[in-house]
């Protein structure tokens, strides 16, 4: 086995690597700011690997290119940003209904529209509650640091092919561009090897029934009975896979919950509140879908304050007071645009909220 | 006794859902006749398009995929360049290809893509009852253009496969037509060389075929073969658009006994 690799690193280099590293030998992408590096990154260490890198003529393309690949059983990835990640969702929705181990990366900017370059994350909703056309769910994942991007993406692709399921790393334009420590985990080639064949892909009928990929059913009653097996996996999942990371929740009065970048503002805002005798704690959903429901449930009661931080106009905050169900009073501060919301100015709205 | 003539292995056993005089059912036997004399049945893998042809996978015995419409060139592109050795195929129509895929298609035939493209071109869109297509002839009545395509406003038909002609990835191109017994001879043969150029690598390769849709033409199947020689030939000429250059690669797909030969490179 490889000794571990100690790197100083970019989000998106990270995220490159990890997929790499996870076994990804096909990547198709579209050149879009903050997550260009990705792309470069790619090109210049697929061929290493003897892996397939295709700078496509869409994102359209590049999301179908992935479809593709997937249906031969490869571990593929594409990646892109909030406009680029719109012209995906058709792709999205195809690739859920079939059922293929996608990971797909959105390294969040400023919309609606071509809205500017700068961090954001206001495409929370369409990464969790659909995007594309048809009952279906992504799992979504959000680091929220350069290590994290590589660990999550890393597992990425496990997730994925355990539950024949689509995933989405939801990064921000900050995590994206921001150098941090990186320990590169080497892979391991014994458990790429332990790995199951799959028993749906197309790779020529040899010695078998042909097989079929689809999501087409027009017979009488098909395809709910087909929507019927993915809500069941999609129940399952969210039994399964929910992760949120709490600090210092059990003595708080008021509780933020931020994901992603803006969850590094609020842990240092939680610092300071603390050393201004504010009990402040702080929960950081890891998966966006399935949202920690019942982690944000279990701190919910009447006495509590819960403020919600985000680079957006108030997206995650909806899924937050579905989960509190009224059981505690739930605010909301953000900037769009790539404003980032500024340590001071929580401190004030905690204060202003606590008084 | 010789059996002459039998329904291909690579045909699954099961009825039409096309309707009565539509060339579909001609060209997907084609293709399964092709692909069971070259001996690739259990190493293809095909792409079905969204149109009348959408359930290919019901009657082509071996591996197919769904693709979002138009996108099959390049879900074909993913799976050729992680299955190198298979014979990878789209099976598209006009709307699919021409209107809705333009971008997919001449990209994927732009970097030369190692596929086959098989476009069947009846100038309508079928599966939706009969609406303009971009290959729907000046003058032709749809339910879009219920006094005819005038060019002011809907623009020329669009020949594409001779567009495809000027790019240098593109190896093979033809125009057919399953009107007649002969054309559809011509037809096979147009496919077996396209898949031919696929497997002897040289680039991408693609076989338009000319084909009756009487039930969105308005006409009976008997009509709608006429209605093929008077209105679409002289617009859409028939023959080889495109061959491969070199002699070297011209006597590859031509030489017959090359078909049987065909080693697969083990994917490492």
């Amino acid at each position: 086995m490889i000794a571990d690799k100690k790197i100083l690193t970019t989000g998106n280099e990270a995220i490159a690597e990890a997929a790499i590293q996870a076994g990804c030998r096909f990547y198709a992408g579209y050149p879009i700011t903050p997550q260009n590096e990705i792309c470069a990154y790619m090109a210049a260490r697929m061929p290493e690997v003897g892996g397939t890198f295709i700078q496509s003529e869409s994102e359209i393309a590049a999301i179908n290119m992935v479809f593709g690949a997937l249906v031969t059983g490869a571990r593929a990835m594409t990646s892109s940003s909030s406009p680029g990640i719109s012209l995906k969702q058709e792709g999205i929705s195809y690739l859920a209904a079939c059922q293929l181990p996608a990971v797909i990366v959105n390294v969040m900017r400023g919309g609606p529209g071509l809205g500017d370059i700068k961090p954001a994350q206001s495409d929370y909703f369409q990464a969790t509650k659909g995007g594309g056309h048809g009952d279906y769910h992504l799992i979504v994942l959000a680091p929220a640091t350069v290590q994290e991007a590589y660990n999550l993406t890393y597992e990425a692709f496990d997730i994925a092919a355990k539950y024949r399921n689509p995933v989405m790393i939801l990064g921000d334009g900050i995590l994206g561009q921001m150098m941090e420590p990186l320990i590169i985990k080497q892979m391991n080639p014994e458990e790429v090897n332990k790995r199951p064949e799959l028993d749906y892909i197309l790779n020529g009928c040899k010695g078998r029934e042909p097989r079929v990929i689809r999501s087409l059913f027009l017979g009488e009653g098909e395809l709910e009975e087909w929507n019927a097996k993915l809500q069941d996996k999609y129940r399952n999942l969210e039994i399964e896979l929910n992760r949120a990371e709490e600090i210092n929740v059990n003595d708080a009065e008021l509780i933020l919950i931020a994901y992603g970048s803006t969850f590094r503002i609020c842990k240092a805002v939680m610092t300071q509140a603390r050393r201004r005798g504010l009990r402040v704690g702080l929960i950081r959903p890891i998966t966006l879908w399935p949202f920690p429901y019942a982690t944000i449930k279990n701190i919910s009661d009447r006495k509590r304050k819960i403020l919600v931080v985000e680079m957006s106009s108030g997206q995650m905050v909806e899924d937050v007071r579905l989960a509190v169900a009224g059981e505690a009073k739930v605010y909301f501060t953000g900037r769009t645009g790539g404003g980032i919301p500024e340590e001071d100015k929580i401190l004030d709205k905690i204060e202003e909220i606590l008084k | 006794m010789v059996k002459l003539y039998t329904r291909p292995e690579s045909l699954k056993q099961t009825e039409w859902h096309f309707c009565g005089g539509c060339g579909h059912g001609i060209v997907h036997r084609l293709v399964a006749e092709v692909i069971d004399e070259l001996g690739m049945r259990e190493n293809t893998v095909a792409v079905a398009p969204v149109g009348c042809a959408v359930i290919a996978y019901e009657y082509f015995n071996f591996d197919v995929t769904e693709s979002p419409h138009g996108r099959p060139p390049a879900v074909a592109t993913g799976m050729k360049r992680t299955l190198p050795d298979r014979l990878i195929f789209t099976y598209q129509g006009d709307g699919d290809l021409a209107a809705i895929g333009t971008a997919e298609l001449v990209h994927a035939a732009n970097r030369g893509e190692k596929i086959t493209v098989i476009f069947v071109n009846n100038a309508v869109y079928g599966m939706t009852n009969g609406q303009m297509a971009p290959t729907t002839i000046l003058s032709q009545r749809t339910e879009t253009t219920p006094l005819g395509r005038d060019a002011e406003r809907d623009g020329f038909p669009l020949r594409i496969t001779e567009m495809l002609s000027v790019l240098p990835g593109v190896k093979f191109l033809a125009r057919t037509a399953v009107h007649t017994p002969q054309d559809i001879a011509k037809t096979k043969k147009a496919i077996h060389d396209a898949f031919q150029v696929q497997l002897n690598n040289l680039g991408f390769s693609l076989v338009e075929v000319l084909s009756m849709c009487p039930t969105c033409w308005r006409v009976s199947p008997r009509e709608s073969l006429e209605w093929v020689r008077n209105n679409m030939i002289p617009y859409y000429p028939l023959g080889r658009i495109k061959e491969p250059e070199s002699e070297e690669e011209k006597v590859s797909v031509k030489k017959k006994s090359s078909i049987k030969k065909h080693i697969f490179k083990k994917k490492v």
